[in-house]
């Protein structure tokens, strides 16, 4: 390959991003090695600010199990969590951690250092039960940084509002309690200007992943956002707060500025502009993927972009002056943006569709995860009726291949283009 | 009382009562309600498993316990995906078919799946559909500051949809009934718990659950009534294995299943609708009542699997129901697709097998109606512990 600058930076954020990763689960593999232990965290408000500032290596367990479906593995981790007594239908994610703690850290793609202390924030239910079973494991400190969410569909509590006000004042002291609780575990003293600096590295990544999320309203679309996009959000949550992250996401974001100005896509020929409404179906992850693009169809935009990176879509800028009240309030807008996203999705894949320029809706619903899929059929009948965009509803499972019926899928994903076809037909347009 | 949404119990004989209260359990056209309804009151739709039901009262509503119903989701079905437990389904069935008419919807964070009822009831419903954000870090220092900010924002969408101020007093009146109610269903469970053949299993449920069909003054009547009249029933001990019921804190197992189960053994304690006897002992009706009820919540409260409080682990906290009923094995039970419940089976029968408890693992579902296999089951489980 000759060394032009478009070989350079076409394609530079997948290659770094899968790098950064692997340097990433090395650094958790010598941790572990050398009996150390890291903080076990979240993608929904996985509080890396406060940790980073302690200098706490972190674990994502999400990740992790997402990891060992995407390597074709997880059955055998679900199979030894089942055979510890965990139903079928319990969230794959959290039976193939398990597998993997009981392992003693032994993973695909390392060695997982054992907790010395779990922040979850209730944004997922089963963040609370999956804690308690390490709370049980390793007699570790766990904490529940709870957020409130939206009350109502579309009404959530305007900043400067009393009601706001009260949930953040919730959330400040409850940061202010997750401080002191860091300070007993590691032994440090919590040292404010260090959390200014990784809040200034996060205050980069936030604006990067808006830009690049923005970026996508152009055709052809820059990055897919089911395969690309899961790559941008394993840097967005691993390395959040770092310099390394934040340079990741300039980079970037010249690299998708780059292929709008020279009109280079995902595809040769885009055909249909998606959107992804659910949880990637990693069991069968490439695969799934070419069922849509084999028709010309990229995702331009999905709901697992906003929630699944913690609400960093909102591009929250902490004020530096006064960096804990900031916390607190972006922590508050951000989670519970990604919580809108999954309750009220309805609301961000309209926008998503005026202006992304949106062809046809996938809804993935999985066994897995009810969090993001219960309100799914509801939310698609009510927004058929709103607007005119053709959808498709298929169910599978992020971890589990039983529940992966590929033959079936391809059926139903072909006669869904082959609707999107004959519809443009009638409407003469292309 | 002028007005009763239940009469049909008056002037019976205590088995008739029963008879009445199984009666009205089961019927899915749910008269109470609509009698309420058609006597001008409004109606406040609260799913599992805690609601301040006093902040409702106070403003006249009636709070009524969307907890599933025996009817089959044949409208609701098509607003779900599959692998979802059944309360979710037929709580919205019963409002979409209109047996249920609501002023007010709210539900709670208990799990990843009551989370989104608000949300779907908001997209096919005018009135307001809110998540009552119950906190989920209760050993956080500000949580009863929260709490009670909460119940404050709770009682001003009361007073907005009845146009009725909740003044203090009116709080504290209401919170008095609802004193009255814990007081008179902790008698209930005391019985269970003693003499345990003095009322049996579905007699001890119905009694407990008409509770969220009724207003609570009613229910505080039946409940009077009856008391007296089961302690002075005549019944004959018998040789009987004492049974702790776990994991109906949520969807309820129907009570034809709990017949069954009380034909074989006592059901001496249990977590059945566990958020009416959330709070364990009076509220305060000192000070400000918000806070009070907030205070309880907190303080003088229950455990579920839905919450995580770290004075409450939940091994310890069902080793304690065993103890202080005496049970000589557990029933660990969970509703079919209900992720915390089945995550805490495992976590349950662990410390059970290091303590040598017995118990017995099973799913249930509130439409179930072939309890054959189930029942040869516990009877093979309680068979093997007897002999």
């Amino acid at each position: 390959m000759n060394s032009t600058p478009e070989n350079k930076i076409v394609g530079r954020g997948n290659r770094d991003g899968a790098a950064l990763f692997r340097d990433w689960y090395n650094d958790l593999s010598q941790t572990a090695e050398t009996d150390g232990r890291a903080a076990y965290v979240f993608v929904m408000g996985s509080l890396n600010e406060i940790l980073k500032s302690f200098d706490m290596p972190v674990v994502f367990p999400e990740i992790n199990s997402l990891q060992t479906a995407v390597r074709r593995v997880a059955h055998d981790y679900l199979d030894e969590a089942e055979d510890h007594g965990y139903s079928p239908d319990i969230c794959g994610y959290v039976k193939a951690d398990y597998a993997v703690q009981k392992r003693g850290g032994e993973h695909p793609m390392g060695k997982i250092p054992k907790p010395s202390i779990a922040v979850l924030t209730n944004a997922c239910n089963t963040y609370i039960k999956w804690a308690e079973i390490w709370e049980r494991m390793y007699d570790i400190p766990i904490f529940t940084m709870d957020i409130p969410g939206t009350r109502q569909g579309g009404k959530p509590s305007l900043e400067g509002s009393v009601d706001f006000e009260n949930d953040r004042r919730y959330v400040e002291a409850q940061i202010r309690e997750l401080i002191t609780l860091c300070e007993k575990v590691t032994g440090k003293k919590f040292d404010i200007d260090k959390l200014r600096e990784v809040l200034k590295n996060t205050n980069s990544l936030h604006s990067s992943w808006e830009k690049v999320i923005t970026l996508n309203q152009n055709t052809p679309a820059v990055f897919n956002a089911l395969t690309d996009g899961t790559i941008f959000l394993g840097v967005a949550n691993g390395l959040k707060g770092t310099p390394e992250g934040a340079k990741y996401f300039k980079e970037l974001v010249e690299e998708m500025e780059y292929k709008v100005k020279n009109g280079i896509g995902t595809l040769t020929e885009e055909q249909y502009r998606l959107v992804f409404v659910g949880v990637p179906c990693y069991p069968i992850f490439r695969r799934f993927n070419e069922l849509f693009t084999d028709w010309g169809g990229t995702f331009i935009n999905s709901t697992y972009l906003w929630f699944a990176s913690g609400g960093a879509n909102r591009g929250f800028q902490y004020d530096l002056e006064d960096p804990i009240k900031s916390l607190s309030i972006g922590l508050l807008m951000s989670v519970r943006d990604a919580m809108d996203s999954m309750f009220h999705q309805e609301i961000m894949v309209e926008s998503m569709v005026k202006d992304f320029k949106i062809d046809g809706i996938i809804y993935h619903p999985i066994k897995s995860c009810r969090t993001v899929s219960t309100g799914l059929a509801d939310s698609r009948y009510h927004l058929s009726k709103k607007i005119d965009v053709p959808s498709l509803f298929i169910e599978s499972d992020m971890m589990d291949r039983r529940v992966v019926t590929e033959a079936q899928m391809k059926n139903r994903i072909d006669a869904y283009f082959e609707g999107l076809a004959s519809r443009r037909q009638r409407m003469g347009a292309h | 009382m002028s007005f009763e949404t239940f009469p049909e119990w008056r002037g019976k004989e205590l088995d008739e009562i029963l008879y009445e209260c199984r009666e009205l359990l089961e019927d899915t056209e749910y008269p109470t309600i609509n009698r309420w309804r058609q006597n001008g009151g409004k109606v406040a739709g609260h799913f599992q498993v805690y609601f301040p039901e006093e902040i409702a009262h106070a403003a006249g509503m009636l709070p009524v316990k969307m907890g599933g119903a025996p009817v089959e989701p044949n409208s609701a079905d098509s607003h779900f995906g599959s692998y979802l437990c059944s309360i979710i389904k037929t709580s919205l069935e019963v409002a979409l078919n209109e047996k249920v008419k609501l002023d007010l919807f709210i539900s709670h964070p208990i799990c990843d799946a009551a989370r989104n009822l608000a949300a779907i009831f908001g997209r096919n419903f005018d009135y307001p559909c809110q998540i009552l954000y119950l906190p989920q870090n209760p050993n956080s220092s500000h949580s009863l500051q929260y709490l009670t900010d909460e119940y404050g924002r709770l009682k001003r969408l009361v007073e907005e949809i009845t146009g009725n101020k909740i003044t203090d007093e009116k709080l504290r009146a209401s919170i008095e009934v609802y004193n009255q109610n814990r007081q008179y269903l902790r008698e209930i469970y005391d019985i269970k718990r003693d003499t345990p053949w003095l009322l049996t299993a579905d007699e001890g449920y119905a009694l407990l659950a008409i509770g969220g069909l009724i207003p609570r003054e009613e229910h505080n009547e039946v409940l009077k009534t009856v008391i007296p009249l089961i302690k002075s029933r005549v019944r004959k001990k018998e040789d009987r294995i004492r049974l702790v019921f776990e994991g109906g804190f949520c969807e309820q197992p129907p009570l034809d299943l709990i017949r069954m189960l009380g034909q074989t053994c006592y059901l001496v304690d249990d977590d059945f609708l566990i958020g009416m006897r959330w709070i364990l002992s009076d509220v305060s009706l000192e000070g400000e009542p918000l806070r009070n009820l907030a205070h309880s919540y907190l303080e003088d409260s229950s455990y579920s699997p839905v919450q995580h409080d770290n004075r409450k682990p939940k091994e310890e906290m069902l080793l304690k129901r065993i103890e202080a009923c005496d049970a000589g094995a557990v029933i660990i039970a969970a509703a079919k697709m209900c992720e915390p419940g089945l995550e805490e089976q495992v976590a349950y029968t662990h410390e059970l097998d290091r303590k040598g408890i017995p118990y017995f693992v099973t799913e249930f579902e509130e439409n179930m109606n072939s309890f054959d296999h189930l029942e040869m089951q516990v009877d093979t489980f309680l068979e093997n512990l007897l002999f």
